[in-house]
């Protein structure tokens, strides 16, 4: 059963074509992210489920009810804002409880599931307190707190963690997570951060330009991108692309560089390619003997330690090409190294129409 | 003063300062307490000469009096207009302001439109609403003033909320629909408390205009509900003043304003400095 199916939505802003025909089925108790850059269209889609924006063109169904012209209170979603939305004049309490009071709950069952929820959220000593005595974080988890007690079919997440520092989010990302797998809820969240989107989905949606590119679980679209753009925007450090040209199952970079691709390419002869390689599928040669690694003498000019990794930069057929490495494999820049290209997972991408070959 | 050490020059400064705030309160206060204490004076000081600076013994004849010839049922009158057409303008003014403000009603236009109705002199109006109001009966009527104190303070209430409501962040009115609220409920629930200090501001500026109209009232009024600025006016003679009078009559129509001032002093100093940094 899904909890959520969009069909053929379209979203004018005046003259401005903010979504563009986007189909999308939610199954029951899946965790979507939406991601893309600013601008994508992906906020405009969680508020027209929302109910806060206008549907112009397409239906939204959720729990197999037509809602496309429900107003936000009749459609049994429970939503967290990137400004936590928190009342200034209520205490926590008030504010989780917001949502009951204006359903009409019985006082003891708003006090029963205000503090489950601030239990869940560890904010149970906080509940007297007004917001603005309450840090980031602790906002947040109020904000979450006030949507979980709902009990709602549908959570709807707008970049909720974009306003926390980058420690508390982390810590943040982990709290969503673990809610969504004691409550087994449907959620939708939008974020821009693609480490977000690859840590929480069980299935993202990769926007751009009011249109889905791509959608598939983190690891699908990770290893799997079916176009520059979708291989471009996910992973850190991001892919690299080389231009080549394609003779037969053998690349030829600019410079002169051969390396053969695993695996059949349904490319034509001499085709001008992109050849697309994931920093994290380079290692320094001798660290593993594996069939369809390719082998290339480089010179090193940066090296930025990350702790665990080392993040290498070379000249490769005429780009800057880098290179995740194990901490201690490079130190400092200048020398030449011999690294192994993994080909086996190497992307040839057709320059023309961008999309993965 | 030059040859004076420096900490002694920043004493002397100090003293100076302080000599021209007393100057200063002097000039302002003096008045208000001139009103005070003439009310409390009996004709004979009311005229002496040198003044009496200040009575021999506080009496309350000339409030006695007032009480007793039915005089102090103006301010009452007054009090009833200024609070009943302050509480419908802000009802009314703040809804109004919301819909401009969320559905942009009447786009860019209406809302400069409405603030124009206040830019009107309003003795160029007195004769045709006074025609207007035999027409239909209201002259020296409650509802005739309430009505009309209503109409004029709307555009003023309209004008201050809207910069209020425009404030509040979007998403907490968003969060209250998604949360179960009606429209109406957020105005109640989100808005109103949101908005506190410039609804509390606005409505004591509403109450103080209400409460010194003096030309609607001096035309519209007889004897039924006239209001204590129309009330003092009446012992200006032509042949003497009643000095008393007045004095007493004006420091009751006084009192009320006072009272809603120092009350909401807090929100009133907010209220005008939050409308302050929107400009």
């Amino acid at each position: 059963m899904s909890d959520l199916k969009i069909t053929g939505l379209h979203k004018y802003y005046g003259s401005f074509h903010a979504v563009k025909g986007i189909d999308l089925e939610v199954p029951s108790g899946e965790f979507t992210v939406l991601v893309g850059p600013s601008g994508c269209g992906k906020s405009t889609l969680l508020r027209t489920i929302a109910g806060l924006e206008e549907t112009s063109e397409g239906t939204v169904e959720i729990g197999n009810k037509d809602v496309t012209w429900a107003r936000p209170r009749d459609r049994d979603i429970a939503m967290v804002f990137q400004n936590y939305a928190l009342y200034p004049y209520m205490n926590v309490f008030e504010n989780i409880a917001f949502g009951l009071r204006a359903r009409k709950f019985a006082d003891a069952e708003i006090n029963k599931r205000v503090h489950n929820a601030a239990d869940m959220l560890g904010i149970g000593p906080l509940l007297k307190r007004l917001p603005r005595e309450l840090s980031g974080g602790q906002r947040q988890r109020v904000a979450i707190g006030r949507a979980i007690v709902r009990d709602a079919r549908l959570f709807l997440f707008d970049e909720p963690l974009s306003n926390l520092d980058a420690q508390l989010r982390d810590d943040m990302r982990v709290e969503i997570k673990r809610l969504h797998q004691e409550l087994g809820r449907t959620m939708i969240y939008v974020t821009h951060d693609q480490i977000e989107a690859m840590t929480l989905a069980d299935r993202i949606v990769l926007l751009r330009d009011g249109r889905i590119e791509q959608l598939g679980s983190p690891l699908d679209l990770f290893e799997r991108p079916a176009n520059l753009f979708v291989a471009s925007f996910l992973g850190s450090p991001k892919m690299n692309f080389v231009p080549a040209t394609l003779d037969g199952n053998t690349a030829i970079l600019s410079d002169g560089t051969k390396l053969t691709l695993a695996g059949k390419r349904n490319g034509k002869a001499k085709q001008a390619v992109i050849l697309g390689i994931r920093p994290q599928h380079i290692a320094l040669s001798g660290k593993r003997v594996a069939i369809g690694h390719a082998q290339v003498k480089v010179t090193v000019e940066l090296v930025q330690p990350t702790g665990s990794r080392v993040q290498v930069a070379f000249p490769l057929g005429g780009k800057s090409v880098v290179a995740e490495l194990e901490s201690r494999d490079v130190s400092k820049p200048g020398g030449k190294i011999s690294i192994d290209i993994d080909m086996a997972r190497a992307i040839v991408i057709d320059p023309q129409t961008e999309k993965v070959i | 003063m030059n040859k004076l050490p420096f900490h002694r020059r920043k004493d002397v400064r100090l003293a100076l300062r302080y000599l021209v705030a007393c100057l200063l309160v002097i000039i302002f206060v003096f008045p208000v307490y001139w009103l005070f204490i003439i009310s409390f004076k009996t004709p004979d000081e009311i005229f002496a000469f040198p003044p009496v600076w200040y009575p021999e013994s506080i009496q309350f004849s000339n409030y006695f009096v007032l009480f007793k010839d039915g005089d102090a049922k103006s301010v009452l009158n007054s009090l009833i207009l200024a609070s009943v057409s302050t509480f419908f303008a802000m009802i009314f003014g703040t809804i109004a302001a919301y819909s401009l403000v969320r559905f942009r009603t009447g786009g860019e236009n209406l809302a400069v439109w409405i603030i124009s109705q206040r830019m009107m002199p309003p003795v160029a109006i007195v004769f045709p609403v006074f025609l207007l109001y035999v027409f239909f009966g209201w002259v020296d009527t409650f509802f005739g003033l309430i009505l009309l104190y209503t109409a004029f303070n709307l555009p003023y209430v309209i004008w201050m909320m809207r910069g209020y409501i425009e404030d509040i962040p979007l998403e907490l009115e968003e969060s209250a629909l998604v949360d179960g609220c009606s429209r109406w409920e957020v105005l109640w629930k989100v808005v109103m408390p949101m908005a506190r200090s410039g609804l509390f501001a606005t409505a004591v500026f509403t109450f103080v205009f209400a409460w010194n109209e003096f030309l609607f009232a001096l035309v519209l009024t007889r004897t039924e509900v006239t209001t204590y600025t129309v009330q003092v006016t009446h012992y200006f003679g032509g042949q003497s003043n009643f000095w008393a009078k007045i004095a007493a009559m004006s420091v009751l129509g006084t009192i009320p304003v006072f009272i809603a001032v120092a009350t909401m002093q807090r929100y009133l100093v907010r209220g005008i400095s939050m409308g302050a940094v929107k400009g």
